[in-house]
């Protein structure tokens, strides 16, 4: 306890650093859940394979020498090549997983076993990755990207760690802000275009009442895709910072942050973009006063206890359930 | 090429196996000293998941000595068959139930790990299948009676000490920080060593498994606000290269250990720049101790010898042996393991009566270079 007091904000920023990882994964959960009223099970694939987006792309563009500038710029090429590839992956997960049931009215349990399906092509895919490229008698060319799959791949980008600025009792470093800075950047753009815009405003229109929009001349199936590709960015750029903060990423990554982030929005209220991003904050703080209180290993044990409690009071999560109406 | 050579090899061993002394193998069962050929020695452990690198490792090394033997003996080969067990505790007991229904099977180099070690060992004892293991490190293991249960190298009671002594006297740190993943191989030595080191053991923190946590910030403040000057880790690479990144990204500045768990390649690919400086001891022999060895394993794998591959290799090699002396059926080899005393590839190999080797070393080893390289033995 007096360790947890004495290193207040310590705890606090490098939980909430890990807090934001989790609640832009939970954006994704929500939003689908929002309009599709599905629990996106492959959700946590779309964000292990942007993470090796982000680590191919800058393998082959050499990124482990650069230094300085060239740091930076690798940095956002990062970033893009992870948003564009989670956003093409949840795209092609909705168009070969979920329309096909959703055209012939399938019932949600179906859905959500397709999903859990989808989640384990996802993941094995990548975790047998080296086969296809031997039929062809290319892995060993390609060995940096395809060879061990099943082994951890490091991010190839080698940021120094430069304490910036006091917070109390913790000095911020550039990764903390850079995490921190793009998830609340991402955030609020999120927030705005979904608030604000046209497309957004089509994405509450069907999450509210479906037949009602649709009957308003929204295109549903556009919607549909629309939330796919903007969960699957997010996801992707959870995946940059995550790779900024472990720096390693393997075929099984997404599982353990896929079951938090889940967490995450159900705390939040799921359907709710602002609960899931507040879901991932209080996760990820609850875990690191978890881990400060009673060691590591009970992080999970304090988390999901106040899950529970939480539920127990408000059982539709901190914000409620709701992407249509109110708060979103 | 060569995979197709590594998975073909024991195939085509056992097939000419059969078509060579067919004739021959009903004779083992008769027990008067006729040879049987066709019999197998079993790999049993992680091939693949999160700690695969160290049972590719032994079955590579096994795998060796069963190449050689049958090279010499052409007439009546043996092959090696593998037990996947991905190292998990849950999956063991399935694949050890499935070994010991297999008659030809005359021993497991295994099982690889200490906790899947302790879910699958019992079974092994109760079925007489005698096992010896080239890597599993818990102390507890030869405490239970188990009469086919050997151990090829040091267990974590004599490694837990020597790296609890380099900490104090090669390091000289007046505080250390030790913190475990809570596994069954992980959280025993780590409390070995917070035994031994008393009251230098400035704060500690148990982590979750491999594949269950990702992010130890809280770890990194607590040691931190420990004051610690070395960080012990008990645990397996995986972890640990996130652990080491995320200290050293974390302003911890102190001296990294962690014991054979995570004498890996894998720890440094995953770590990177964050490994260099890092301490890991070993029951293990560096591999320039065994140059021939060495030098044939590279011909075959077309890499060094990792670690534990050359314990495999002096483990296979006992049941090879066993077998040309025909002591193939259960109690005979347990006698022959028992007296068993010949110089193997690490040390001169001889069992007492627990099962555990007559003769340990402990090495630490450096992380110099993007390498990992021998820096001495303690004693």
């Amino acid at each position: 306890m007096d360790l947890l007091l004495n290193h207040f904000w310590e705890f606090t920023i490098t939980g909430l650093a890990f807090g934001a990882v989790y609640a832009l994964i939970a954006l994704g959960y929500t939003l689908v859940y929002g309009v599709l009223r599905l629990i996106n099970f492959a959700h946590s694939e779309v964000f292990m394979w942007g993470s090796f987006a982000s680590v191919w792309v800058l393998t082959a563009l050499g990124a482990s020498k650069a230094s300085g500038v060239g740091v930076v710029g690798f940095l956002v090429i990062g970033f893009a090549a992870a948003m564009v590839t989670s956003a093409l992956v949840a795209l092609g997960l909705e168009f070969v997983a979920y329309r096909p049931l959703r055209k012939r009215n399938s019932p949600p349990l179906i859905a959500l076993i397709s999903a859990i399906g989808a989640s384990f092509v996802l993941s094995e895919a990548m975790g047998l990755r080296d086969k296809p490229f031997k039929w062809f008698g290319l892995d060993t060319d390609l060995a940096s990207y395809v060879g061990r799959p099943r082994e951890a791949s490091p991010l190839p980008l080698n940021i120094d760690t430069v304490r910036l600025f006091r917070v109390f009792d913790y000095r911020v470093s550039n990764i903390d802000l850079i995490v921190l800075g793009s998830a609340i950047v991402m955030m609020v753009i999120l927030d705005q275009f979904v608030k604000r815009s046209r497309l957004g405003r089509g994405i509450r229109a069907v999450a509210q009442d479906p037949e009602a929009a649709a009957l308003m001349g929204v295109n549903r199936d556009r919607v549909i895709r629309l939330t796919f590709v903007i969960g699957g960015a997010m996801a992707g750029a959870a995946a940059m910072m995550y790779l900024l903060k472990i720096g390693v990423t393997r075929y099984n990554a997404g599982f353990l942050l896929g079951v938090k982030a889940f967490t995450a929005a159900v705390l939040g209220g799921i359907g709710n973009l602002r609960g899931a991003l507040l879901g991932g904050f209080v996760l990820g703080v609850a875990e690191s006063y978890g881990s400060a209180i009673f060691g590591s290993n009970w992080k999970d044990v304090v988390a999901f206890t106040l899950l529970v409690i939480i539920l127990l009071f408000r059982p539709t999560g901190l914000l409620g359930e709701s992407l249509g109406k109110a708060r979103a | 090429m060569r995979s197709v050579f590594k998975i073909g090899a024991p195939v085509v061993a056992a097939a000419l196996a059969l078509s060579a002394c067919g004739g021959t193998t009903n004779d083992a069962g008769s027990g008067s000293g006729g040879k049987a050929c066709d019999l197998k020695i079993g790999f049993f452990g992680a091939l693949t998941g999160d700690a695969a690198n160290l049972g590719i490792n032994i079955k590579n090394g096994a795998e060796l000595a069963v190449t050689q033997y049958n090279e010499k003996h052409a007439d009546c080969k043996v092959s090696l068959t593998s037990f996947d067990s991905q190292g998990d505790p849950s999956i063991a007991p399935g694949l050890a139930q499935k070994a010991v229904t297999d008659k030809k099977l005359v021993g497991i180099v295994g099982p690889a790990f200490s906790g899947e070690s302790k879910a699958a060992d019992p079974i092994f004892d109760k079925a007489g299948l005698n096992i010896i293991t080239a890597s599993a490190t818990n102390p507890a293991l030869s405490e239970n009676g188990w009469k086919t249960f050997h151990r090829i190298l040091g267990n974590d009671a004599t490694q837990g000490p020597a790296a609890a002594k380099y900490i104090k006297d090669v390091l000289k740190a007046q505080k250390v920080f030790v913190s475990d993943d809570t596994s069954e191989y992980g959280k025993g030595l780590a409390d070995i060593v917070k035994k031994d080191l008393g009251s230098a053991v400035a704060g500690s923190d148990e982590t979750a498994a491999d594949g269950k946590q990702d992010d130890f910030s809280p770890t990194v403040t607590k040691a931190k606000a420990s004051g610690a000057t070395v960080f012990f880790y008990g645990g397996y690479y995986s972890n640990a290269s996130k652990l080491v990144k995320q200290l050293k990204s974390g302003g911890f500045t102190g001296t990294f250990v962690a014991a054979d768990g995570v004498k890996d390649d894998g720890f440094i690919k995953g770590a990177g720049a964050a490994a260099e400086g890092a301490i890991v001891t070993c029951p293990c022999l560096p591999p320039d101790k065994a140059a021939e060895f060495s030098a044939a394993y590279k011909k075959a794998y077309n890499s060094d010898p990792a670690t534990y591959s050359a314990e495999a290799y002096d483990a296979a090699n006992v049941f090879l042996a066993g077998i040309a002396a025909g002591k193939t059926s259960s109690s005979d080899m347990n006698a022959f393991i028992g007296s068993y005393s010949a110089q193997g590839v690490t040390k001169n190999v001889k069992f007492d009566a627990k099962g555990e080797p007559s003769e340990v070393s402990v090495w630490a080893y450096k992380v110099s270079g993007g390498k990992i390289v021998p820096d001495q033995e303690i004693k």
